[in-house]
Order: C-alpha cells, then sequence, then structure tokens
C-alpha cells in the first residue's frame, strides 16, 4: 500500500536552489565555460559520452558541469536526454582499419609496420604533482615529424596471415545485430549485444573483473596486441539520396587482446580474441572491456564457468551504472510505510519470543 | 573545376556533402553572407536534431555490433529552381544543417556550384587536409625509434 504524503515542496525547492548554489561555487572566481570543460577535462568528458553511450562533446560537458563533476550523475543527465530525441537510423560500422590513428601501440610486436606511436599518453610520466600547473604557465607547442605514409596495419592481420590467431569475430550469416536499448535482456546472450553492453558498462566495475581475471579469476593469459586511438569517419545511408554520406568524425579507442590458444581436434591451437572498442580516449575502459569479453566467451571455448568476470548474467546486469545508481540510490527515499511494517512485526516476534522463553527458564530452575 | 564532380555527378555530390558536414557554422555564415542572389527556398525537413546509432565491427573487422549513438542534426530545402538539398552533420547545431542542405542544393546549379566549390568546399578540404597532416606530424614525433645497446664484452 502507498500513502501519498505532502509537505515537500518548499524543502525541494530550497535544496534545489542550494544545490545551484553549492554547484557555482565562489561568486569571486570566473564560471566554468563548456569550452573549458571540452578542452581541458576532455577524458572526463570521453567517459561520460562512452558510458552514457552518446556521443557529444558539449552536451557531455554541459552534463559535467551540471553535475558538479559527478560522473555518474553526469551519464545519467546525457542518457535521460537520449530518450527525448528520435533515432534517424544506424551508420555504416564504422572502419578502425582506416583510423586516422593519434595513438598506437602495441605489446607483441616491437617492429611492426606503422611503429610504436605513444601520442598523448599517462604511460611514463612519473606521477608526481606538478606544481607548474597551479599557475596559468605556457606551454609548448607539440613536437612534430614528417611520417613516412607507412599504412598502420592492425596486429590482428599480421597474425591473421601465418593463421596463427582467430579471425575477426562472426556471426551467423543471418543474424541482425540487436540493440539493448530496444529488447529486453535474455541470456544467454550473443557477443555482439554483449559488446554493446560492455561499450557502456562502467568503467570502474570493468576494470575490477578484468583485473580480477589476471589474478586468477578466469584467467585467459592476455597480451595487448594493439591499442589504437583516433578518428574514424561515420557514415550514414540516406535513403533519398541511395548512397552513404559523411557525418563527420569521432575519436575512439580499439583494444585487441591476444589470449592464450584453443584448438580442437578438427582445428589447430590458434591464439584466441578479445575486443574493446570505446568513444573518446577511453584506453583502460577498452582494455577492460576486451579482457571482459575474452572472458565471458566460455561457451565458445569450452570453458567452465568458475569466476565472477565469466558469468554472462552476473556482468551483464550489473554493468550499467546508471542502473546500479537507481536501485541502490533508491533506498534513500522515503520507506516509512515499508519501515512501519518491519517495526510492527519485529515487535510482535520478540513479544512471541518472550513469550516463549518465560516457561522454559521457569522449568530450568525447578529442575536446579 | 574539380575532378571528382566531373567523374561522376553523383561522386561529386557526395564530396561536396561530405565537406558541408565539416564546415563550421562561422564559415556557412558567411559564405551565404557572401552569396549576392540568396535563393527563394522552403524547408521540406527540420531542421532537426536526432540520433544514429553507431555501429563497430567485432575484432575490428568482423561481424557489426551498436557501439553507442550520437546526435546529428539534419535539413531538406527546396531552392527556388526545384533542386533539393540534404544537409547532415553531427552534433546539435540545427542551423548548421540547415544552411549545408541549402549550399548541397546550390551546388546541383551550374550557376552557383563554383561559388560553393571556391566559398566552402576547397577551404575545407584544404583545412581538413592540414588538420590532418598536422595531426599526423604530431604523433609521428611520439614514435618509438628502437636501438639495441650492447653490454658487456663478447
Amino acid at each position: 500500500m502507498y500513502v501519498a504524503v505532502k509537505g515537500g515542496e518548499t524543502a525541494i525547492a530550497n535544496a534545489h536552489r542550494l544545490l545551484a548554489d553549492r554547484r557555482r561555487g565562489d561568486r569571486a572566481l570566473p564560471s566554468l565555460t563548456i569550452g573549458q570543460i571540452i578542452e581541458q577535462l576532455g577524458l572526463a568528458v570521453d567517459r561520460v559520452m562512452a558510458e552514457a553511450s552518446l556521443y557529444d562533446r558539449s552536451l557531455a560537458a554541459l552534463a559535467l558541469k551540471q553535475a558538479r563533476g559527478d560522473m555518474i550523475e553526469a551519464i545519467f543527465l546525457l542518457r535521460a536526454y537520449r530518450t527525448t530525441l528520435p533515432r534517424f537510423g544506424t551508420s555504416l560500422p564504422i572502419e578502425t582499419g582506416r583510423m586516422q590513428v593519434e595513438r598506437r601501440v602495441s605489446a607483441t610486436y616491437k617492429d611492426l609496420p606503422g611503429g610504436q606511436l605513444l601520442g598523448p599518453t599517462f604511460d611514463y610520466t612519473h606521477r608526481l604533482l606538478d606544481p607548474a600547473l597551479l599557475d596559468d604557465e605556457a606551454v609548448e607547442e607539440p613536437a612534430l615529424r614528417e611520417t613516412d605514409g607507412t599504412p598502420i596495419m592492425r596486429v590482428s592481420d599480421i597474425l591473421d596471415g601465418e593463421g596463427l590467431i582467430e579471425p575477426d569475430g562472426n556471426m551467423p550469416e543471418d543474424h541482425l545485430a540487436g540493440d539493448i536499448t530496444r529488447e529486453p535482456m535474455e541470456f544467454p546472450m550473443p557477443r555482439d549485444l554483449r559488446l554493446q553492453t560492455l561499450a557502456r558498462g562502467d568503467e570502474g566495475f570493468l576494470l575490477a573483473l578484468a583485473y580480477s581475471t589476471q589474478r586468477g579469476y578466469g584467467r585467459t593469459h592476455p597480451f595487448v596486441g594493439e591499442i589504437r586511438m583516433g578518428l574514424v569517419e561515420v557514415e550514414f545511408e540516406v535513403p533519398e539520396l541511395g548512397f552513404a554520406v559523411s557525418l563527420g568524425e569521432i575519436r575512439v579507442t580499439e583494444c585487441q587482446m591476444v589470449n592464450q590458444f584453443k584448438g580442437s581436434a578438427k582445428a589447430p591451437p590458434q591464439f584466441t580474441r578479445g575486443y574493446g572498442l570505446a568513444f573518446g580516449q577511453s584506453e583502460r575502459k577498452a582494455m577492460s572491456m576486451s579482457l571482459v569479453d575474452r572472458a565471458l566467451r566460455t561457451d565458445e571455448f569450452g570453458e567452465d564457468v568458475v569466476a565472477p568476470a565469466q558469468d554472462e548474467e552476473f556482468v551483464m546486469s550489473h554493468c550499467d551504472n546508471v542502473q546500479a545508481t537507481g536501485f541502490v540510490e533508491h533506498l534513500k527515499l522515503p520507506h516509512y510505510v515499508d519501515f512501519q511494517a518491519e517495526l510492527d512485526l519485529v515487535r510482535r516476534m520478540r513479544a512471541k519470543h518472550a513469550a516463549e522463553q518465560t516457561p522454559d527458564t521457569d522449568q530450568q530452575e525447578a529442575a536446579e | 573545376m574539380n575532378q571528382a564532380l566531373q567523374s561522376s555527378p553523383e561522386t561529386g555530390r557526395k564530396r561536396g556533402m561530405d565537406l558541408l558536414s565539416r564546415a563550421t557554422r562561422p564559415e556557412l555564415e558567411a559564405a551565404w553572407q557572401a552569396l549576392d542572389d540568396r535563393p527563394a527556398h522552403e524547408m521540406l525537413r527540420g531542421p532537426e536534431t536526432g540520433l544514429v546509432m553507431v555501429r563497430g565491427r567485432i575484432g575490428g573487422g568482423g561481424a557489426p555490433f551498436n557501439l553507442g549513438e550520437t546526435t546529428v542534426s539534419r535539413a531538406t530545402v527546396r531552392v527556388a529552381d526545384g533542386a533539393i538539398g540534404h544537409g547532415y552533420r553531427l552534433g546539435t547545431d540545427r542551423r548548421a544543417a540547415e544552411l549545408a542542405a541549402l549550399f548541397d542544393a546550390l551546388a546541383q546549379s551550374e550557376q552557383h556550384q563554383p561559388f560553393v566549390e571556391e566559398a566552402l568546399l576547397a577551404r575545407i578540404e584544404k583545412r581538413q587536409a592540414e588538420d590532418a597532416m598536422q595531426r599526423e606530424n604530431e604523433t609521428a614525433a611520439t614514435k618509438v625509434d628502437f636501438f639495441t645497446m650492447v653490454r658487456g664484452e663478447d
């Protein structure tokens, strides 16, 4: 039974007014601009886009500002916004092999076509706080170097030439790519739907699961075959025109994880793979995703499900942070009536317990 | 005149639309203002903002899967001579989509094609190539040149 209780209106309005005040902070300091957030907190913007599953840098920055930097709140805001828009259709699949690469590293081959391109990375920094950033110090322009024009070959293609690695994942011919935003979750879930779910999954949750596989909870013996980050073109088939037009470019991060071999009576042993792809410069996310993707492919390789990262239903049902925060945070909303019922119940149980105890005590005393 | 347009009107149109999707709003506005004979036109659709589901491929080259959505703005216009233009671009700038649709329509007429080419397409193409080159050179400077150190005596 629900009983409506009123009276919070003024308190709520004033709480939101106070929230707006705290969001703005000290009025003596200039207000953050959306441009500043996009340019100077770019990786936060990328994470919001990835987990909101909506690519729009300006809106993600706005969400971050409105949420006072609370990532999950910002993701929630952007998710809510997307529900207000109609869908025009589906893009052609982006071609990461034709990416304008801004970073590309491989941990499996030192000298590979195109080379190791470090790009703008935190790797090899000393993780020492930089006091220079306390002030607005001038920053050097990036170094430049002529390119030799070598195409940046995908590492999976190098291994594929020798048949040493399983090919890119294929689905049955008649399979249409599913969409978790349109259909309810069902298990077992095909790999395309799992990848969509992981791509919007919480980075922290996926990172912890990925780490757990490395520590032995569903070990997959991974190597980073390749990580690449850069710009890819989004093409869209316009029905009235009969050809695909380019809508512009988006930045994505891709991780090709190479894992230890599987073979069978029919096929000789070959490396298996896990795949990660995420909006923005989201390397930790793409790596975690690829490890979890591989761990979840137990049915394909006849592996036993012995660890959380391999449990499809567990991972898929809990990786969405908007869903998770909704259910956890709803606990703080009024549960007065439910709790009254519980109070009443526990009082009655205690009364019964006391009544049962009394004769026992009497008997015990008599026996003594 | 560009070669693409001469080789096939369709690839020429695609090139134009692809470039117009990259035009900045100020570029489009400036070109529109610079046009001597701005044609009468009617909106057939939009301008409106919606979503396009972006697909990736499993393993990079395998079966498609839905990666996530992106905002897209689009518009369709008919100009006085009857030509229909479409504008499609990432983001929520509906005015830019509308202007792109107008220039797509204008580019279909012999009278206006050279203007669109000169005022917008050639410039955007140049800028895009320069940006790509700059990014490529910045990235190339972070390429690792391995060398081997021989330690000890053999």
